[in-house]
């Protein structure tokens, strides 16, 4: 399904909010990380407010899309979104990381509703969301899991047992989605330790793969419908994008990882980003 | 007293095993079972064969299988998870811990080949820390299995229990020490032999050896209690607290490490609420080695004249207070 001109822009305009609040949530927290959850904004906004087959009103229903967010670092990105739908207080939304908080600094799927798996050791979701999609076909279940992974995250060995189990159970149910920001905490993937040609590499072990820019909300629908109506075994769509997207001083840099930002900082990335913040 | 060892045979634990999972698969439909491509070993294979479309033999992949049981278990399904013990613990160790443990997901955990049950495979097969790693996590439950008559019930049992559990498994084919009549009840030490001269705490296969050991000293008069601690964590401290108070003095016999095993968590439940004279029969901080099953526990210290000659020890100890 083609999205109207005028969705987009509202698309548009959630994205840019939810990049707001974000750079709030941690510039409040005082610690966080920022790159990672700037750079996966669309993909989420896609996936939840498009894509899935969730209803945040019932949470629990067993036949809704399962999210994954394997990058668990990334969560204020998931916090702010999940705080948008109604799932979390906004007036929680600034407690991130603090004392007492739902909001812990890693996904945590028992304080959270709508945390569908904890995760922070990097590599665990894309199995996790093997389970799940095994678990969809014994429980006649049509739902789809989606997993999202960064790209440092693929230099765990774990992805690649992982790859190769979802093409022994011809897993369509199950996609991944990487965000593809080629900078880890380090540095440059390329430099720290490079991952060769990564579609080329899902492709041999089975997998559907798909390309597309990853802040552009049309792109990830095409290629996330082409995904679904994918019957022959599993997918992933490399989504092209830039880490700190938005704010020109955090773009591309691997200092801007996770770190605290300060004051000054702060109020030029806001200016930069625009839009409201929807926290309380 | 006791005058006669109630044995009626031998029994391997991992068969017992192998045929509980599939007395669970039928009465119970979300039990699924993954293995690590040793179906043989751990005898999951029973499972296999009987429901083929609730078995996951991911190959050599722990971490992946460990991680894939959250997914399950998520999603409403009873995950099993198999491998050798010393795998399950450490190279699946981060999985187990982050998205199983922390989010109290429903996963079972069986270890096989535990202590030193694969003795010819070696130290590098041998688990001798795995009860110390799986006690010190959070949410986690942990059960030593004494016999092939414990290991149905305890599988049984585990199916029942809301949240992780880790069942430690021997390869080994030992004296079923259990008939039918056995009571295992979760959480809950079972004392095997009443006495008031000391207590023996064994769990898994030194059950038996310490079953042994207390015939050796009634024929020297001396009456130890035996209490079969099978469920690690959470420990029945009221049992522990009381067998101090009653007799005295505590010796635990354990196939694991001195460290942080069922000595350990006994010595601390003892030590914060009434200290007795004690000593904890184990591994003494080494690794196990290649050779007969027996041959390897008498190295380790772990006979039944070793048993004897502590338990002697410690009454001495005793009275000398």
């Amino acid at each position: 399904m083609e999205l109207t001109k005028e969705r987009l822009v509202e698309l548009k305009q959630i994205s840019t909010n939810l990049r707001h609040t974000i750079l709030e949530m941690i510039h409040t927290a005082g610690s966080g990380h920022i790159g990672g959850s700037l750079s996966c904004v669309e993909i989420i906004t896609t996936l939840y407010l498009e894509k899935m087959n969730f209803d945040p009103r019932n949470p629990l229903d067993p036949g809704r899309d399962r999210f994954i967010l394997s990058k668990g670092h990334a969560v204020p990105t998931l916090y702010a979104m999940l705080s948008y739908l109604g799932l979390i207080p906004r007036s929680e939304l600034l407690k991130l990381r603090k004392i007492g908080s739902i909001l812990q600094g890693h996904p945590d799927m028992r304080s959270v509703p709508g945390i569908e798996m904890s995760a922070g050791p990097l590599g665990l979701g894309l199995s996790a969301g093997i389970g799940m999609a095994l678990a969809a076909q014994l429980n006649k279940e049509s739902y789809h899991t989606y997993v999202l992974l960064g790209d440092g995250e693929l230099q765990e060995g774990i992805i690649w047992e992982a790859a190769m189990t979802a093409n022994k159970y011809k897993l369509n149910n199950l996609t991944a989605i990487l965000d593809n920001n080629g900078v880890q905490l380090d540095g440059c993937c390329e430099e720290i330790m490079p991952l060769g040609q990564v579609a080329a590499k899902f492709a041999s072990f089975g997998w559907q793969t798909l390309t597309c820019d990853g802040h552009n909300i049309a792109e990830l629908m095409t290629a996330f419908e082409k995904a679904e109506s994918y019957h022959t075994g599993p997918s992933i769509i490399i989504a092209k994008t830039v880490k700190g997207k938005g704010v020109s001083f955090m773009e591309g840099k691997n200092t801007w990882h996770g770190r605290k930002i300060e004051v000054g900082d702060y109020r030029q990335a806001i200016a930069e980003v625009g839009g409201i913040s929807y926290a309380e | 007293m006791l005058n006669k060892l109630p044995i009626t045979g031998k029994k391997a634990v991992r068969a017992a095993y192998g045929e509980a999972l599939v007395e669970l698969g039928n009465t119970n439909k979300d039990v699924v079972v993954l293995d690590a491509d040793v179906s043989s070993s751990t005898q999951t294979k029973l499972f296999g064969q009987k429901y083929p479309e609730r078995f996951f033999n991911v190959g050599i992949a722990e971490g992946n299988m460990m991680a894939m049981a959250a997914g399950f278990a998520a999603c409403g399904k009873i995950p099993f998870v198999n491998t050798f013990a010393v795998f399950i613990t450490l190279r699946a160790g981060d999985p187990l811990r982050s998205v199983i443990a922390y989010p109290n997901l429903n996963v079972k955990l069986a270890g096989a080949y535990a202590g030193l049950s694969d003795s010819y495979d070696g130290a590098t097969h041998q688990s001798v820390e795995d009860v110390a790693v799986m006690r010190s996590i959070p949410n986690l439950k942990v059960i030593v299995v004494a016999d092939a008559t414990e290991a149905r019930l305890a599988t049984l049992a585990a199916a029942k229990i809301e949240g992780p559990v880790y069942l430690r498994l021997s390869r080994a084919e030992i004296p079923v020490i259990f008939d039918g009549e056995y009571n295992f009840v979760f959480g809950k030490a079972h004392q095997l032999i009443p006495g008031d001269d000391l207590t023996i705490i064994a769990n898994g296969y030194m059950v038996y050896k310490a079953m042994e050991a207390v015939q050796a000293l009634n024929r020297k008069s001396i009456y130890p209690r035996l209490l079969n601690l099978h469920t690690v964590k959470p420990l029945d401290t009221e049992a522990v607290i009381t067998a101090a108070k009653e007799t005295g003095a505590i010796l635990t016999v354990e196939e694991h490490s001195i460290y942080g095993g069922l000595g350990s968590a006994v010595a601390e439940t003892i030590a914060q609420n009434y200290p007795v004279p004690m000593k904890i029969m184990g591994f003494n901080d080494r690794f196990g080695e290649t050779g007969g099953y027996e041959e390897v526990l008498a190295k380790m210290g772990l006979t039944i004249e070793e048993i004897v000659l502590n338990a002697e020890r410690l009454i001495k100890k005793k009275s000398e207070r």
